[in-house]
C-alpha cells in the first residue's frame, strides 16, 4: 500500500497530505492526553506500535506468487481507538520513507490516510458492530483487523485510480486494476494480520487485564465476554 | 488461551507455508512485491507521466536488508519485552498469593 515517492501528482498529493494532517494532529494530542490521564497504559501503548512497526517490516509471500505486507495498525485501533492510530502509522510510514526508500515523503499523506487513518477506523467500526451483533471477542478482533487490512490496500487502490484514471475504462477501471493487484494478493495476508492480532489480544486478555479494563475501548467488548 | 494461541500461530504458519507453494505454481511468479506491480501499472496507465519527486536518500541494497531487519528487530524487541514484561509480573503475583495461602 505505499504509494512510491513522486508517485502521485501534485495536487494529489497535496491533497491527501491536507486531508490526513488533521488526523494526525488529533491523534497527537490524544496520545498526550492518555500519557497523562493513564501513564499505566504507555508501555501498552508501545507495544501495539511496535506491533504495527514489525508488521510491516514483513513482506510476506501470497498465493497470487507476489509478495506484500500486512499493516498492524488494527491491534492498536482496537485497544486505544482509532485516532490514536494515525500519529502511530505516521511514525511506522516515515521511517520507511525516510531510511528505506519505501514509500515517499510527497506521498505520506495519502499512505498516511490508507494505512494510519482508514484501516484503523474501518477496524474500530468491525469490532463495535461484531460485538453489538454479539460474536465472540476473539471473532470480532479478528473480523476487524483482517477487514482493517484488506480497506487500507483498497483504499491505495481508490487513491490511485484517482490520480490515474484509465484513458478508456476511467476511474472505475482503473479502481479495479488497482485493486486487481491488491486485493488477491491482500487476501491471505489479511487473514494471517487477523489471527496474529487475536493472538495478542488472548495474551492482553490473560496477562494485562488491569490495562484493558482502564482503557475505554476495550471495556464494553470485555462486559459482553464475561456476560455470555 | 495457550492452546488457542498455538492454534493460531500454527494457522498463521500454515497458511504463509501454502500461499507459498500455491503462489510458486502460479505463471510468472516472482513473489514481486504489489506496490511495485502498482508503480508499474501506474506507468503502463500513463506512460507519460513522470515521478516529480525522487527519494530523499535511498539506501544501498545491503543496508536497506539491514535496515529491514533493524525495523523489525526494534518493533519484535519492543514487543517482546512488553509481553515478557506482564506475564513476568502476573506469574510473580500468582507465587507470591500461593505462598501467602
Amino acid at each position: 500500500m505505499h504509494i512510491t515517492e513522486g508517485f502521485l501528482p501534485p495536487l494529489h498529493a497535496a491533497a491527501w497530505t491536507a486531508v490526513a494532517l488533521p488526523f494526525v494532529i488529533v491523534s497527537a494530542w490524544r496520545v498526550n492526553r492518555l500519557m497523562q490521564d493513564q501513564p499505566q497504559t504507555k508501555l501498552l501503548l508501545a507495544a501495539a506500535g511496535a506491533f504495527a512497526f514489525l508488521i510491516s517490516s514483513l513482506k510476506l509471500p501470497s498465493v497470487t506468487g507476489s509478495c506484500s505486507h500486512a499493516t498492524g495498525t488494527g491491534l492498536g485501533a482496537i485497544l486505544f481507538g482509532p485516532a490514536v492510530m494515525a500519529l502511530l502509522g505516521t511514525l511506522v510510514l516515515l521511517f520507511q520513507a525516510l531510511l528505506l526508500a519505501h514509500g515517499g515523503i510527497t506521498t505520506l499523506g495519502a499512505n498516511v490516510f490508507s494505512m494510519a487513518i482508514v484501516g484503523p477506523w474501518v477496524a474500530y467500526t468491525v469490532l463495535r458492530s461484531t460485538q453489538w451483533l454479539g460474536a465472540s471477542l476473539a471473532l470480532s478482533v479478528f473480523l476487524a483487523a483482517m477487514l482493517g487490512d484488506w480497506a487500507t490496500y483498497l483504499t491505495t487502490a481508490g487513491q490511485l485510480a484517482l490520480a490515474f484514471p484509465d484513458p478508456v475504462s476511467g476511474i472505475t477501471g482503473s479502481f479495479l486494476k488497482f485493486a486487481g493487484v491488491f486485493a488477491p494478493t491482500q487476501l491471505p495476508l489479511a487473514v494471517v494480520e487477523g489471527l496474529l492480532t487475536v493472538v495478542i489480544v488472548n495474551f492482553l486478555r490473560e496477562y494485562s487485564g488491569e490495562e484493558l479494563q482502564s482503557l475505554q475501548f476495550l471495556r464494553p467488548a470485555l462486559a459482553t465476554e464475561t456476560r455470555t | 488461551m495457550k492452546a488457542q494461541n498455538i492454534g493460531l500461530l500454527l494457522l498463521a504458519v500454515a497458511l504463509i507455508v501454502g500461499s507459498v507453494w500455491i503462489g510458486s505454481h502460479q505463471e510468472g511468479a516472482e513473489f514481486a512485491g504489489t506496490d511495485g506491480q502498482a508503480m508499474a501499472l501506474v506507468a503502463a496507465l500513463h506512460p507519460d507521466y513522470q515521478p516529480w519527486f525522487d527519494f530523499v536518500w535511498e539506501p544501498p541494497p545491503e543496508i536497506a536488508s539491514g535496515l529491514f531487519a533493524l525495523q523489525a528487530a526494534l518493533g519484535a524487541g519492543i514487543l517482546g519485552y512488553y509481553l515478557g514484561f506482564r506475564r513476568g509480573r502476573a506469574q510473580g503475583r500468582r507465587d507470591r498469593a500461593d505462598a501467602g495461602d
